[in-house]
Parts: structure tokens; C-alpha cells; sequence
């Protein structure tokens, strides 16, 4: 754990990121208790600038909602679908990716088949398309993103698990008598978790920017505050008050930045040997 | 490489195919009645009407029956009726077709010649500030929502400082003709294909760069130099060439993320193409149409693929050899 630690800590960056996404969370911890009323009730006059105000400290914007407030509850939306559209694209991704490169032969033929066609189609066209038919909420919005972000765990699985397959550890645990299922679980799995875990990092990254984009077409949660929503809804007022559109734009490229920060770093911690031979 | 091409098409086919169906089960996944559905887009729903709606679209037929006559109706061309714009959703297609095929191919070569360019430039001064340069605007362009990026760039480029024009496709009302619409449309267009280009870039940049380095280290470089061959011809004719086939790869896998932004591009600069009738359809819930745009999406993605499947021919000649 240390020696973990020391690898990643040498990237700086990468304890930069760990910083923001810190401070990024604080902010969606404390939203509730720091703005108790409704991101979406009317505070004070509409296009009230930033720095104007006392109490208002990003303004208003074109409805009297409090930007500020915005901004602390739309990090608990991010948040969430960004964590847990990555756990189910991880529980999609990781069965088919094992099956497939364990059992090889026509099974992995027929399900690197299906990945294939869903890395084909545009996925941001399909989250689209299952978000407009099935009404948007934060349940739909987790499961579309979930949907088209499976594949390349899938691809990413079987890698591993290919090679690892015939491992002299494996074929132990096939002599020792243990069922297909118990030796993928214990014995190939953990193995392949390092690079799992550096592509779930950016998955996350990935589903932020996602989740913002489907709201600010007004595909998102339309209870909840969220960041493209802010962005989408000031769009029309870009003219006049063009902070309404820049400020929460901040808050997402920090917050992915972070993430993405934090995977170099993780990749650096996890993979030493990788890391030797990228310049 | 004929064989090569055609086995690629057969695929290109079936996955075309596989889009058909899953429109179709998602129609009727979708919660309520789908006559139901176009009779509320149509604006009237007595109990006469949705009859014979079932009776026109063959919803009260068999599964089996709706999605044979479902599937045969793409296959020639027929997507469904948009009845929010009383018009086939086809001819809607078609209209707004070419705005977006010149705004994705324009963002496409784009991104690939500017990355594969600072790609070469970053691996060659590997170390100076030039590179650090590089590899950070990576970064920030991996973070940064491409929606985003283009309202940012409206702002300052057409808004605060007025030298672009900031929507559209051409200036309404000044009827050019010839070569002066050229000009226009190329003026309305620099600022949304150079905002969906340059999103993309960053991923060549950095995928050229890995891959200069990568194959400068292999022994037939080291060979090259060692025949005393000049230093510009090994880079491009011996490592450029080689480092560029991942370069296509990703090329290939990145057209969907094109065909994809231009969702968000010509949304925020009102580019007429199907990425704007998407996020039209959205608000009005025309499900035929967006439907429609997704099939055709995903088959100019296919197409995109093909080109770089030919591309991947040209550069590799391993390729045209062994199939």
C-alpha cells in the first residue's frame, strides 16, 4: 500500500487531481446543508452577475435561481451518474469480457460479435435514442450511459483474461478440482483487476461529460440540478449573460480533469513495468 | 484487399441490419401504445383515428409480420412519417444530409492532419517545452465538453470579437450565387468544423506521438540509419509510415464520436444538418425522426470505417497482399 502510495504520489498531477476530486465532493457533501432551499427556487432578481451581490456570490441567473447552489448540487448529480453508470457498465463489461476469453471457441466468437456492434453504432447517438424513448431520469439516464459504455471493458477483460488463461496458476486450480465459475471469480479476475480499475477512473470522467452533454439537449433528469443543465439553459442568453454558460463549464472540465488526472496516476501506481517503457 | 473490402461490407451490412431491429424493439419498448404516440404527434386521438392508424402502420398484425414489414420499409429507404413535420422522414434525412456530411468530413480531415502533424512535432522535440506544451492541451481537451467548447467559441469569435459568423449555413437573404455562396457557406462553416476538429485532435496528437516514438526504437530504423540513409526520409518514409496504421485504427473508431458531436455542434451553431433535426425531434418527441437520424448515423459511421479499411490498404501493404 505504500509502496502504491510512493508510485502514484510521483506523479503530480495525479495529486493535483486527487485535490480537485476531493474538493469536488466536499462540495456535493455539504450541498444540502450549505443550501438547504431548492437549487431551482427564486432567490432574488434574475442576470444578477457574479461578485454583486452579498450572499449571491455567482449571481443569479435567468429565472432568480442561485448559481452558486446550482453548482454545489449539480457536483452530487456528476457525481452520481458518473460513479454508478461506471459500476454497471463494469457489472455489463466484465461478465462477457471473462466468459468470453475463458471459454474462447464459439462463445467468445458470439459475444465479441455483439461488443463489436455496440462499439460500431455512435454511442452518444444511441444514449440519445434510449434516453428520448424512454422518458429521461436519473435511473434512465445511469442505465443509457451504462449501455454504451460497456464495450471496451468487455474488450479490455478478455485481453486479460487470454492471456492469463493458461498461467501455470490456473491449470492448478483446474487440477485442484475447482468449478470454471470459482477459478474466473478467484483466480483470473483478480489478477486483471490493475488495468480494470485505471479504465474505470476514466469511465467516470467519460460519464460526467456524457451526463452533461444529454442535458444540455434536455435529455437530462428534469428534477434534478445539473451542470449541462445550466450550460443548455443559458444558452440562449449567451449574448447578454455569457458567465451563465461559463461557469458551470469550469466546474466540468475541473472536475474531469481531476479524473483523468487521477487515472494517469493510477496507471502509474498499478502498471510500474508500463510505465518504464512509455517515454 | 478485395476480399478484405468485401468481407468489411457483409459486416457493414449485418450490423446495419442489427440497428433496424433494435429501433424496432425499442418503438415498442417504449411505454404507451405506439398509435397512441402518433396520434398525439398528430395532435387528434378518437377512438375512429388510432384504428386506423393501427390499420395503416399494421400494428394490429402479428410481431413477426411488423418486423418483416418494418425491416423491408428501411431497406427501401422508407423511415416512417414525421407527422410533427408533415413530411417523410426520409425527405427530412436527405435535406439536411449534405450540411452534415460537409461539416463531419470537413471536422475529420481536420483532426487528423493538425494531430498527426503536432503528433510528429511533439515526438520530435520528445522532452522540450514544446512537448509539454502538447501533452497539456491534450489533457485540457480530454476534459472539456465539446458543447461547451463550441459555445465558448461562438463568444469569442463572433460575439465578443464579430470576425466569424456565429450560426447557420449561409446569410440569410443575401441570395449569392457561384462562387461567392462558396465563400459564405465556407465562413459559416470554419467556426463549427474547426470546434468539432479540433475536439478531436488532442486524441491524434497524442496517438501519433506514442507511435513515432514507439517504431523510431524498432531495429529496421536503427538499419536505415546505419546505411547512412538522410534523417527527414527516415522519418517520414520509414517511421511516419509505420506509425501511422494506429493512427487510421483510431481514426475508424473515432468517426462514431464525430458523427456523435455533431449533435452538440450544429445545436449550438443552428448548422441544418440531422444533428440539429435530432435535437429537434428531441423536444418534440418525434420518435420517427429520431430514429431516423440514428440509422443514418450509424451508416455514415460504417461508411467512415470503410474509408479508413481502404486508407489502412494504402498505407499497409500487408494488407493488400494477404487477402
Amino acid at each position: 500500500m505504500r509502496g502504491f502510495w510512493r508510485r502514484y504520489s510521483r506523479n503530480r498531477g495525479a495529486v493535483i487531481g486527487l485535490f480537485i476530486l476531493l474538493a469536488v465532493i466536499i462540495c456535493a457533501a455539504a450541498a444540502p446543508f450549505l443550501f438547504p432551499r431548492s437549487p431551482w427556487s427564486m432567490v432574488q432578481r434574475p442576470f444578477l452577475p457574479p461578485f454583486t451581490v452579498d450572499g449571491l456570490m455567482l449571481g443569479t441567473d435567468a429565472l432568480g435561481r442561485d448559481v452558486l447552489s446550482g453548482l454545489f448540487h449539480g457536483a452530487r448529480v456528476s457525481l452520481l451518474v458518473g460513479l454508478v453508470s461506471t459500476v454497471v457498465a463494469l457489472s455489463i463489461g466484465i461478465p462477457i469480457g471473462a466468459l468470453a476469453g475463458y471459454y474462447g471457441g464459439l462463445v467468445d466468437d458470439g459475444l465479441m460479435r455483439f461488443t463489436e456492434f455496440f462499439q460500431t453504432i455512435p454511442s452518444f447517438a444511441l444514449a440519445i435514442v434510449l434516453l428520448a424513448i424512454f422518458q429521461p431520469s436519473l435511473g434512465y439516464i445511469i442505465l443509457a450511459i451504462a449501455i454504451v459504455s460497456w464495450p471496451p471493458v468487455a474488450r479490455l477483460v478478455r485481453g486479460e483474461v487470454l492471456s492469463l488463461r493458461h498461467r501455470e496458476f490456473v491449470e492448478a486450480a483446474t487440477l485442484s478440482g475447482q468449478s470454471n465459475l470459482r477459478i474466473i471469480i478467484w483466480q483470473v479476475l483478480p489478477n486483471a483487476l490493475p488495468p480494470i480499475i485505471v479504465l474505470a477512473s476514466l469511465m467516470v470522467a467519460t460519464a460526467i461529460l456524457l451526463e452533461s452533454s444529454l442535458s444540455f439537449l434536455g435529455l437530462g433528469d428534469p428534477n434534478v440540478m445539473s451542470w449541462g443543465y445550466m450550460i443548455g439553459a443559458a444558452r440562449t442568453v449567451l449574448r447578454t449573460a455569457w458567465w451563465l454558460s461559463f461557469i458551470p463549464g469550469i466546474a466540468i472540465v475541473l472536475t474531469v480533469l481531476a479524473l483523468n488526472l487521477i487515472g494517469e496516476g493510477l496507471n502509474d501506481a498499478l502498471n510500474p513495468r508500463l510505465r518504464s517503457r512509455t517515454p | 484487399m478485395f476480399g478484405f473490402i468485401a468481407a468489411r461490407l457483409v459486416t457493414a451490412v449485418f450490423i446495419l441490419l442489427g440497428i433496424v431491429v433494435l429501433n424496432f424493439i425499442l418503438i415498442h419498448a417504449a411505454p404507451g401504445d405506439p398509435a397512441a404516440v402518433m396520434a398525439g404527434e398528430a395532435g387528434a386521438a378518437d377512438e375512429k383515428f388510432l384504428a386506423d392508424l393501427r390499420t395503416q402502420f399494421g400494428l394490429d398484425q402479428p410481431f413477426t409480420v411488423q418486423l418483416w414489414n418494418y425491416v423491408s420499409g428501411v431497406i427501401q429507404l422508407d423511415l416512417g412519417f414525421s407527422y410533427r413535420q408533415q413530411m417523410p422522414v426520409a425527405q427530412l434525412i436527405w435535406d439536411r444530409l449534405p450540411a452534415t456530411l460537409l461539416l463531419t468530413s470537413t471536422a475529420f480531415v481536420i483532426s487528423i492532419v493538425i494531430g498527426v502533424i503536432a503528433g510528429v512535432l511533439a515526438a520530435q522535440m520528445q522532452g522540450t517545452w514544446w512537448d509539454t506544451v502538447i501533452s497539456t492541451v491534450a489533457l485540457l481537451f480530454y476534459a472539456t465538453p465539446l458543447f461547451w467548447v463550441a459555445l465558448m467559441a461562438s463568444l469569442v469569435f463572433s460575439v465578443f470579437l464579430g470576425w466569424l459568423p456565429g450560426f447557420g449555413y449561409e446569410t440569410i437573404g443575401a441570395n449569392y450565387t457561384g462562387l461567392a455562396r462558396v465563400l459564405d457557406i465556407g465562413t459559416h462553416l470554419i467556426l463549427p468544423a474547426s470546434t468539432l476538429g479540433l475536439f478531436f485532435t488532442a486524441i491524434y496528437m497524442r496517438m501519433t506521438r506514442a507511435s513515432m516514438l514507439e517504431v523510431s526504437r524498432l531495429d529496421f530504423v536503427k538499419t536505415a540509419r546505419a546505411k547512412g540513409l538522410r534523417s527527414s526520409v527516415i522519418q517520414r518514409r520509414h517511421i511516419l509510415r509505420n506509425a501511422l496504421l494506429p493512427v487510421i485504427t483510431l481514426a475508424g473508431l473515432q468517426a462514431g464520436q464525430i458523427v456523435g458531436g455533431a449533435v452538440l455542434t450544429e445545436t449550438v451553431f443552428a448548422w441544418p444538418g440531422i444533428g440539429r433535426l435530432m435535437f429537434e425531434a428531441i423536444n418534440q418527441r418525434d420518435y420517427n425522426v429520431i430514429l431516423g437520424v440514428f440509422f443514418i448515423s450509424a451508416a455514415m459511421v460504417l461508411l467512415f470505417n470503410l474509408i479508413t479499411d481502404l486508407l489502412y490498404g494504402v498505407v499497409d501493404p500487408r494488407i493488400r497482399l494477404t487477402s
